[in-house]
């Protein structure tokens, strides 16, 4: 399987319901279910800092966004990275919560690898929307470009 | 007590190791030597060393260097976090610490092997905390793409380009090629080589990057009162601050409303607010460069222009000798040595002495920075 020896993501246990929705091909961003708050968070954490309640629902994301920023990183790299370098890691701002951002990579479908787009063909600002692919044996969020509506 | 850090205390000695890609000594030793070198050039027996303070990242502890120099009873220590965002307040924890009379001679040092030692992103059985996660494993594997990604970003919202990135470069490595004991001594860029050099992490090249380089640095602070009875001339520690903004997430400060005002406009404001005179009057800056793109955060951050302006800043010489802000003037962690910004509190005390390779003439002034991006601190100095 492509990225099979990428590094899986390092859970701790804010972020445990991010990777079981992911597992389920579900986007979902924590929020406080406090009655009359309801701000989204991430990355995740106990508490609300806006109104500093523990009370906390996973809220579904349309799963659009756009390209926030990217780089194009060469080695030296770890070496399963080093082997598809150059490749594309991307910031995605979230169409339903611009200020909530995820790394990612755009690729050309879902499983395709992570140099499987072009870097010439990203832009800041251009639109894309989640896939979900597995990665060291989780699933993990792609990114896909999309054409402008 | 009305307390002021204000001028209350000075450093009164500096020492460094040689600094090279590969030194043969371990950093324990290395780190011996500077602190020993600092406290003979303050003219201070090391027994009389009642206080340590350096970073969370560094190796040796206090007790190995406390037991090595043959320090007295020790009654003040901390560390800093944050990588090198922690240089500069080593020196703030010293100052509070000496100015309110917890401990009586300071010594803040780092000693690091990063030239022949490992690259910490490479150890991937340490995780960095929360963040972590939601980047490392989309491939965000070292902090030049973590930089990358706000380095862009910068491009496309104030129209910076690789030349102003360049004008950094440029600045640090011709002070380099005035100063004898930098790894880059004698080897000049130019534009073309700049311009040619392999990737990193697009948009940043080689050049935008530090050096990694094994070496060691260190400090004594006292009191003002005491530093009048030292050999060398005081430079006194006029303001000090840290940095860690409302909602701040780390290197990877992605998630805020605007990850382009980092840390550094955090500790500006406190810096500026307990200090005597402004950015204007500032005669010379050593400015945290792990990355070039952090001089034009950083420029804004400190309020030497507005925001967005800090590309155009550099242009036109501004950072060279003789230019509006004479940058790095040791060559800085870009072409000096990459010791975690310490060499950058050093070369501001060598200006306020009089003693640079790249002397500022009269300069009275300095603002000294640590790492921007991550929690920071940075402190003002007088003559
Ligand atoms: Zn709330």
């Amino acid at each position: 399987m492509p990225g099979d020896t990428l590094l899986p993501p390092v859970i701790d246990e804010d972020g445990t319901p991010f990777w079981e929705y992911a597992a389920r091909g579900e986007l979902r961003i924590q929020a406080c279910a406090a009655p009359g708050c309801g701000e989204l968070r991430f990355p995740p954490r106990p508490c609300c800092p806006h109104c500093r309640s523990f009370d906390a629902e996973w809220r579904a994301m349309s799963g659009r966004g756009r390209i926030w920023s990217y780089v194009v990183p060469h080695p030296p790299l770890l070496d399963a990275y080093a082997a598809v370098a150059p490749y594309n890691a991307v910031l995605v701002e979230l169409a339903d919560a611009p200020r909530i951002r995820l790394a990612g990579h755009v690729v050309a479908a879902p499983d395709a690898p992570l140099d499987s787009v072009d870097p010439a063909r990203l832009r800041i600002g251009a639109p894309v929307r989640i896939a979900f692919t597995e990665q060291a044996g989780l699933t993990v969020p792609r990114w896909l470009l999309r054409e402008r509506a | 007590m009305a307390g002021t850090l204000k001028d209350a205390t000075a450093i009164v000695g500096i020492g460094q190791t040689p600094f090279a890609r590969r030194l043969p000594e371990p950093e324990k030793t290395l780190a011996c030597r500077a602190v020993l070198d600092a406290l003979a050039d303050a003219g201070i027996d090391p027994s009389e060393v009642d206080a340590f303070a350096s970073y969370t990242m560094e190796a040796t502890d206090e007790v190995e260097i406390a037991k090595s120099i043959g320090a007295g009873d020790v009654t003040f220590f901390s560390k800093v976090g944050y990588g090198g965002g922690g240089s500069c307040a080593t020196v703030a924890h010293l100052a509070a610490a000496v100015a309110t009379g917890q401990a009586n001679v300071g010594v803040a040092w780092r000693s690091r092997k990063r030239g022949s030692g490992p690259r910490p992103w490479t150890d991937t059985a340490v995780q960095l905390p929360t963040p972590a996660q939601w980047t490392r494993p989309f491939g965000l594997l070292r902090p030049a793409d973590e930089i990358g990604i706000l380095a862009r970003r910068y491009m496309h919202e104030y129209g910076a380009t690789r030349d102003h990135f360049f004008n950094v470069a440029l600045a640090c490595r011709n002070r380099a090629n005035q100063n004898p004991a930098a790894v880059m001594h004698e080897r000049p860029l130019t534009r073309e080589m700049y311009m040619t050099a392999r990737w990193i992490s697009e948009p940043l090249c080689l050049f935008d990057n530090c050096l990694e380089t094994d070496g060691a640095l260190a400090c004594v602070i006292v009191s003002a009162e005491r530093a009048r009875d030292c050999r060398s001339r005081p430079v006194y520690i006029h303001s000090a601050a840290q940095g860690l903004p409302a909602q701040h997430h780390g290197m990877v400060n992605y998630w805020t409303d605007d990850p382009l005002t980092g840390p550094a406009w955090t500790a500006a404001r406190q810096l500026w607010k307990q200090a005597d005179f402004g950015p204007h009057d500032v005669d010379v800056a050593q400015i945290y460069d792990a990355f070039t793109p952090l001089i034009p955060l950083s420029l804004e951050g400190y309020g030497f222009c507005a925001r967005g302006e800090g590309a155009a800043f550099t242009e036109g010489g501004a950072l060279e000798t003789g230019g509006r802000l004479p940058l790095n003037t040791s060559g800085g962690g870009l072409s000096e040595a990459y010791v975690h910004g310490f060499n950058l509190i050093t070369e501001g005390v060598k200006q306020l002495r009089g003693s640079s390779t790249a002397q500022v003439p009269g300069a009275a002034t300095c603002l000294v920075t640590a790492g921007e991006g991550v929690p920071t601190s940075a402190i003002l100095l007088r003559s």
